[in-house]
């Protein structure tokens, strides 16, 4: 099992803290993982990337042409990751905010509205947690329950009180991405 | 978010952070540095921890600063250390020609980015020649490591401050962004004792004893003479003794790769999808740029038909695998250039139009590289 997933969204809705969770579920069950945050002069607005790849084998390149799913929160995100999506894919997005018609008919689409859903669960800035759990149902890479424990291990003593909120981010979003997979 | 121990005490670790917390675990006394990216999260650890641990953290004016800093408190005996990318490296070459002939230990990490000039901040490997070859003025090697995972960081930076101390010398840890960057699981390793001692060797204020000279300085022509002499034996016996390399796949290759770093762990990519392909190719990755790994490659030279060589750069290690193999093999090679990291289906390409599966040479935006590949026939 290799999954190579792209977390996108503009900087500070979360794409990359999203990833670097499941990149911790990845490793604490056991799997070999790689999160590389695209860096650079960034500007406050900009898009920020990140790849994440989980792997049961030793990760060669850490960084990949045509990911096996992406999980994008904005329209730039979508105009760049849309194409790149391997054949057979799964591409998450933010319906909430990305206005773009998919285009595609050989990728798997899961369309979150997780802005809305994040607001309704108290703050919009859940809106990565609710794309990550659909990303997490509708491509199978880890099981929901690692993520929420990753989740729980991991997120700093000082963040505690948003801890059940986000994990409610993520079943919610995992519930949405249910009648994709079924 | 904070590192737990879930699994064998495997941390998911930033490649900056994990070579900064290894050199506090292997004792590191005092780090001076300048700010740069894509290194400056290692320099932004330290400034955490060292203070905490009641050592040195000095954020210098400038890399020339940094460095000479750094020479002192090596002639102090102390195991210090500093950190940069090519642009300060460069900066630095005064102190460590000085440091070199003075023949103190150093351990300097360079994160390389995208030149030449101040470039930009993506990965690239073009630092090979300044590393390898003398990173100064005057006739020195350094020792250069070459990691291409966050568990090699690590490893390697605690190596570093062995062979630095055994030798007496520079050591590389040569990263790139790439390896700065990423985060992957790694262990660290244990909290080592500071050094309570110093080297007999050190300046420590001569009371009671024949007092000590570090220089760099020998206005005589045959005393200067004879402190290279005493160098190039010691760069004789690291070219006999530290030599570190990882074969893959070598056993029945008909094609060698040769990758270092980032771009090795790249190769490993393509080299396995070539395998899958029937293509019997395998990989040499140097992990000593210097002392280059010339012996395997002389073996392996003489068994394989063709060797292409793989850098973020526009051809330097290159120069050394044609070197190695005395024109037995043609050496083809192909590079990325300005921070642009090849992708495996490149290298693929590559390693299946050398075998002879392409029916056209590799295309689009390898087009342009085309006329970089150099044969020796």
């Amino acid at each position: 099992m290799q999954e190579e997933m792209i977390f996108s969204g503009f900087g500070g809705q979360g794409a990359l803290f999203a990833g670097m969770v499941l990149a911790y579920a990845g490793m604490d069950s056991g799997k070999n993982v790689t999160w590389i945050p695209s860096y650079g002069p960034e500007m406050r607005g900009g898009t920020a990337h990140t790849t994440v790849i989980i792997s049961d084998e030793e990760i060669g390149s850490p960084i990949v042409q045509r990911p096996s799913a992406a999980l994008v929160l904005n329209n730039p995100s979508m105009e760049k990751y849309e194409p790149l999506v391997k054949e057979g894919g799964v591409l998450v997005y933010n319906s909430s905010l990305i206005s773009i018609t998919p285009r595609r008919t050989d990728i798997r689409y899961v369309p979150v509205p997780a802005s809305d859903v994040a607001n309704e669960l108290g703050n919009v800035k859940m809106a990565n947690m609710v794309a990550l759990g659909a990303l997490v149902t509708a491509t199978g890479v880890l099981s929901l329950e690692a993520v929420i424990q990753a989740l729980r291990d991991h997120l700093p003593e000082s963040k505690h009180e948003m801890l059940e909120p986000n994990v409610q981010a993520l079943r919610r979003g995992a519930e949405l991405a249910e009648p994709v997979v079924a | 978010m904070a590192p737990v121990d879930p699994l064998q005490g495997k941390e998911l670790l930033k490649g900056n952070v994990a070579i900064a917390e290894a050199a506090i675990r292997a004792g590191l006394q005092a780090y001076f540095g300048y700010p740069i990216t894509p290194q400056t999260e290692l320099l932004e650890h330290m400034s955490l921890r060292m203070p905490q641990l009641g050592r040195t953290f000095l954020q210098a004016e400038s890399e020339v600063a940094a460095i000479n800093m750094v020479y002192g408190a090596a002639c102090a005996g102390v195991r210090v250390m500093t950190s940069s990318s090519g642009p300060g490296i460069s900066l630095m070459q005064e102190g460590l020609s000085y440091i070199a002939c003075s023949e103190v230990p150093v351990v300097i990490v360079d994160i390389m980015r995208g030149g030449p000039g101040l470039g930009n901040i993506q990965p690239t490997q073009a630092d090979y020649n300044q590393l390898t070859k003398s990173a100064g003025h005057g006739d020195f090697h350094s020792i250069v490591l070459a990691p291409s995972s966050v568990q090699e960081a690590i490893d390697f930076t605690v190596l570093a401050f062995d062979l630095a101390e055994k030798y007496r010398t520079i050591v590389f840890v040569a990263g790139d962004g790439m390896i700065g960057q990423m985060m992957e699981p790694a262990r660290l390793p244990p909290m080592q004792k500071v050094r309570t001692t110093r080297p007999d060797w050190a300046l420590t204020g001569a009371k009671g004893r024949e007092k000590n000279i570090i220089t760099s300085l020998y206005l005589g022509g045959e005393v200067l003479e004879s402190v290279n002499q005493r160098l190039q034996a010691k760069i004789n016996r690291i070219r006999a003794e530290e030599v570190r390399y990882e074969e893959m796949l070598t056993d029945d290759a008909d094609i060698l790769v040769v990758a270092f770093g980032t771009t090795g762990r790249i190769a490993k990519t393509a080299i396995r999808e070539a395998r899958r392909q029937g293509v019997r190719v395998g990989l040499l990755r140097p992990i000593t740029l210097f002392p280059f790994p010339f012996a395997p490659l002389d073996e392996l030279s003489k068994r394989v038909k063709a060797i292409l060589v793989v850098e973020m750069s526009a051809g330097q290690m290159v120069e050394d695998v044609r070197l190695g193999v005395w024109g037995r093999v043609p050496v083809h090679f192909y590079g990325r250039t300005g921070g642009v990291v090849p992708l495996p289906g490149e290298i693929l390409d590559q390693i299946l139009a050398l075998a002879g599966r392409l029916d056209e040479p590799p295309s689009g935006e390898l087009r342009e590289f085309v006329g970089m590949s150099v044969s020796v026939s």
